[in-house]
């Protein structure tokens, strides 16, 4: 199906923030769009996030500046994170709130009518806007929206229920999907900083998932203490303010209960660790009951209405108990600062990407990371379409055999028979990387996971799929993904092995301080048959000096490593007096339009990938055939 | 605003020792319905999609006989992204919030009856979505380029828009709705999001268009006013009351918007 004009067709896996943001970049610019989703776009994962949106918008008169969301994202993310990409994040968030606010999205209010703004970890401004507590769900749907009017409009096709099995190489495509990264590890792209997993501090246990229990509880006044005398019996409403251990508070006196989340989740585990624990076992309050509910309703109704689902309490009267929860993977494709792999004609976005948190992610700066990756990677993927050579005949040759390639992978797993269950399987590996792979890491013990995983990768040749009936089965996905699970649970854990220093969500007792000579370094896996090999790369500071990350205090005065503009950007911020914006700091928000390139481009781009949606057709049915769940397209 | 878990009724009995579950499948859209039953090992705090998990673990049935692992869809697990729905016990709900421990044994699941069935517990709801184009549910923005903060708006207005745009095209509405099925009535769900485009200043400016996909035959006049679909929406939205709203402002097209022609 070639598109007529001389615009571009473009495959996009994944339709979260950050592929419908690149989607609906794509199609703005005048090419044609292939969206493929395992589920259908407005139910991806996106949906969930809750607490909100971070920009320096400055609209409370604190000073903020998208200096200092900089600032304060490469400090919270312990200086792992090459800095060019994420100062362009930070100069272009306050413009990406704007463009959802235009979208429709029903961000709360201020009294003046203007978007209000919360407060979250890792800095002392309000920067983070909201949608009551449900602002991925409204930042998703605005995407969902403007993509459907493209939709409607012959520019995006969406093939919904279709799942990426591999990578077709030799192919300019946008990439964007959690499962579709770890396949392409296998496929030879390289992965990056696998050992940073965020262990978010304050979930919901449960039986099929940790629940979150959003940072921004916490924003809004949140308090997390357990009772000073251990094991005690009374109910919190009966137990006196004199007598609870708010240690938060106590011991990081300027950002309290806001601390990143790496540190809340160790004092959290420590305080369990030593006793303190509510009931004696693992978990702590987390109060918000002192502030009134209609505030409550306004500000948090969604969340605490998660949280009362499910646990049954009313945390607007009862304080709620919580525990920490892995949430987040900090590591993911490595790519340059234009979202590009090392796969030529791969680019990815989103949380599958690496590229803008460093060693800990700090609350409400995925979102904004995931639309600016997809901003960032459609005119990218334009550039990379302009200037592809057709490979001509040879085209279907490629795709031929890898579609062979997976065809046979499949029938494969479905005549494996053995006593092995891939989900007993999946189940003893997730008990053994939360044990031994989240807070807390001690060199043997990851060393005798990752002999585990061996011993569960052996086992693995010995599932039997147990569902004859291959249509709209979800057995045979499930042992694929199992598979890649697999593979990048030793990237992590051998990543984490390598790794003698503590640094953001890393931390190793018997290497407790951060080693920048060593390992101020990006750990980068590739794919091999016997197993990860690793290497290193430095870690681009030229913008903030490396500084000591100490949280107990007021952050210390960032110094800017180039040359440029340093005084004026230093200066503290004194109590919410306006700060003059920072000389050689350019304060206008990026472009969003990427005009330039794509105006230019418009009349010289080729159909480059001609006869493309035919073979991508192709490789759907055999995903049907081969038991991929597919609504007819 | 808020949410709810519909149905929960709380049963105070001592806790049984197993988990009773009857599963209406179908191995694929064209082939005859069966149910299969189940017993799994009670724990307490177990919702549906757990126990289905741990009936995908092992898949013998009640009476020990070999079976396919069920098929069911989920996602968010926390009653947000709206694809877990299914019929439990009768009444239509996400399975990720339903709790075992409140709810009478056996338990029955079912596929929603509404739209295809693709296999087991799995349909396909793509005609909600289709819906929305029909209606053209979004803000016609300019473009994508910075044009700066958008339209001043109060609290009161947000909130009323959020409560609409929490849908999250669960389908419970029409699966209750006695209106709705065979394509005769487009249904609350894209009535109510009609009010929420209709609502935001940018968006009013292209009201017309959307009240045009509702007023046809199977537009909004379809509705009977059963006021089922209110009572099953996991997100308390009001469609009563934008089915009330929508339907002043076709009634009032219909009768003026020759005018602006
Ligand atoms: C409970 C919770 C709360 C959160 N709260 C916040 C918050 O307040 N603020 C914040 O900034 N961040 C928050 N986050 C993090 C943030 O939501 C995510 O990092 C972000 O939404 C990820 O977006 P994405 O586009 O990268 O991926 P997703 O939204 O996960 O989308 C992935 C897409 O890829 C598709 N896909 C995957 N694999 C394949 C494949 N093989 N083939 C085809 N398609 C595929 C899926 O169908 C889906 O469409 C939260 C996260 C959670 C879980
Ligand atoms: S009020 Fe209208 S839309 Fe709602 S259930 Fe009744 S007929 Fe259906
Ligand atoms: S209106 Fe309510 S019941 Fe209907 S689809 Fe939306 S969320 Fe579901
Ligand atoms: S899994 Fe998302 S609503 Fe149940």
């Amino acid at each position: 199906m070639a598109t007529p004009g001389k615009a571009t067709k473009f495959a996009i896996v994944g339709g979260g923030l950050a592929g419908l943001a690149a989607a609906m970049k794509l199609a703005e610019a005048g090419h044609a769009v292939d969206l493929f989703s395992v589920v259908p776009v407005k139910r991806s994962h996106s949906v969930c996030a809750q607490g909100g949106i971070n920009g320096a918008v400055n609209t409370k008169g604190e000073g903020d500046s998208p200096f200092k969301h900089f600032d304060d994202t490469v400090y919270g993310g312990d200086f792992l994170a090459n800095q060019p990409p994420v100062k362009a994040m930070c100069e272009m968030a306050p413009s990406i709130i704007y463009l959802f606010d235009r979208m429709g999205v029903p961000f709360s209010r201020t009294s003046e009518g203007l978007l209000d703004f919360r407060r979250f970890g890792g800095t002392l401004h309000h920067r983070t806007a909201f949608a009551g507590a449900s602002t991925g769900q409204q930042l998703l749907y605005a995407l969902d929206e403007q993509v459907r009017r493209y939709e409607a409009s012959g520019k995006v096709r969406k093939f919904e229920h279709w799942e990426m099995m591999s990578l077709i190489l030799d192919d300019a495509q946008v990439c964007r999907g959690i499962v579709a990264m770890d396949k392409s590890y296998q496929q030879g792209a390289r992965y990056a900083n696998g050992e940073f997993i965020q262990v978010h501090p304050t979930s919901i246990p449960g039986e099929d998932k940790l629940r979150l229990m959003s940072e921004s509880a916490r924003g809004e006044g949140g308090r997390v203490w357990v009772p000073k005398a251990k094991n005690d019996k009374r109910a919190p409403s009966s137990i006196p303010e004199s007598e609870r251990w708010y240690f938060l508070e106590e011991k990081y006196p300027a950002y309290g209960n806001l601390v990143p989340r790496d540190i809340a989740t160790r004092e959290i585990f420590q305080v369990c660790l030593d006793g303190f624990g509510v009931y004696g076992e693992n978990q702590v309050y987390l109060d918000v009951s002192h502030i009134d509910a209609a505030t409550l309703d306004r500000k948090l109704g969604a969340i605490l209405e998660i949280y009362e689902m499910f646990v049954g309490d009313d945390p607007r009267h009862v304080p709620m108990r919580i525990f920490p929860g892995v949430h987040y993977s900090m590591g993911g494709l490595w790519v340059d600062f234009d979202q590009r792999t090392n796969i030529p004609g791969l680019l990815a976005a989103g949380e599958c990407d690496y590229s803008i948190h460093g060693a800990n992610r700090l609350g409400a700066n995925s979102l904004v990371s995931c639309v600016y990756g997809g901003f960032v990677a459609a005119p990218a993927a334009i550039e990379y379409a302009k200037n592809v050579e057709r490979n001509g005949a040879d085209g279907s040759r490629v795709y031929d055999a890898e579609l062979k390639r997976q065809t046979e992978l499949n029938e494969h797993l479905k005549k494996q028979s053995g006593k092995e269950n891939q989900y007993v399987i999946h189940e003893e590996m997730g008990k053994w990387m939360t044990d031994n792979v989240t807070v807390v890491r001690y060199n043997d013990r990851l060393k005798s996971t990752d002999e585990k995983l061996l011993e569960l990768m052996d086992r693995f040749s010995r599932i039997s799929i147990n569902d004859s009936n291959m249509w709209a089965t979800h057995a045979l996905p499930h042992a694929r993904q199992l598979w890649n699970m697999l593979q990048l649970a030793r990237v992590i854990t051998l990543g984490a092995l390598n790794r003698d220093e503590s640094r953001g969500a890393h931390y190793k007792p018997d290497f407790p301080n951060r080693d920048d000579e060593r390992f101020m370094k990006t750990t980068i896996a590739e794919f091999s048959e016997e197993g990860p090999i690793f290497s290193w790369e430095q870690v681009d500071v030229s913008l903030i000096e490396p500084r000591k990350r100490d949280y107990s205090k007021g952050k210390q005065a960032a110094k800017t490593a180039g040359a440029a503009g340093g005084a004026a950007e230093n200066s503290p911020t004194k109590d919410g007096a306006a700060q003059v914006p920072a000389s050689g700091w350019d304060q206008k928000p990026r472009d969003l339009s990427g005009a330039t390139v794509w105006d230019q481009n418009k009349e010289q781009v080729r159909d480059v990938n001609h006869g493309e949606a035919e073979t991508r057709r192709e490789q759907g049915k055999s995903i049907t055939d081969a038991g991929g769940k597919s609504d007819e397209v | 605003m808020s949410t709810h878990t519909n149905g929960n009724a709380k049963t105070n009995r001592m806790p049984p020792t197993h988990v009773e579950i009857r599963v209406r499948r179908r191995e694929r859209r064209d082939a005859a319905p069966y149910w299969e039953e189940f017993r799994i090992p009670y724990r307490p705090n177990l919702n549906i999609i757990s126990a289905l998990m741990e009936i995908r673990k092992n898949p013998v049935t009640k009476d020990g006989r070999a079976t396919t692992p069920p098929v069911w869809d989920m996602n968010c697990l926390e009653q947000v992204c709206g694809i877990c729905t299914m019929v439990i016990n009768g009444k239509v709900r996400q399975s990720c919030s339903a709790l075992v421990d409140q709810l009478e044994q056996p338990i029955t699941l079912e596929p929603m009856s509404k739209f295809p069935n693709v296999r087991d517990l799995v349909v396909d709801r793509s005609e909600m979505f289709e819906h929305l184009k029909r209606v053209k549910a979004w803000i016609e923005i300019d473009g994508t380029h910075d044009l700066g903060a958008g339209p001043r708006m109060t609290q009161d207005e947000v909130a009323e828009r959020y409560t609409y745009s929490r849908c999250m095209t669960c389908g419970c509405c029409l699966e209750a709705c006695p209106q709705y099925g065979d394509g005769n009535y487009i249904g609350p769900q894209a009535i109510a999001q009609v009010r929420l485009m209709n609502m935001h200043p940018s968006g009013k400016m292209t009201r017309d268009e959307r009240l045009e996909g509702i007023m046809g035959d199977d537009g909004i006049t379809a509705c009977g006013n059963a006021q089922n679909c209110v009572r099953v929406c996991p997100m308390s939205i009001p469609l009563t009351k934008a089915i009330y709203e929508e339907n002043r402002e076709t009634l009032v097209h219909g009768l003026f918007g020759w005018l602006k022609r």
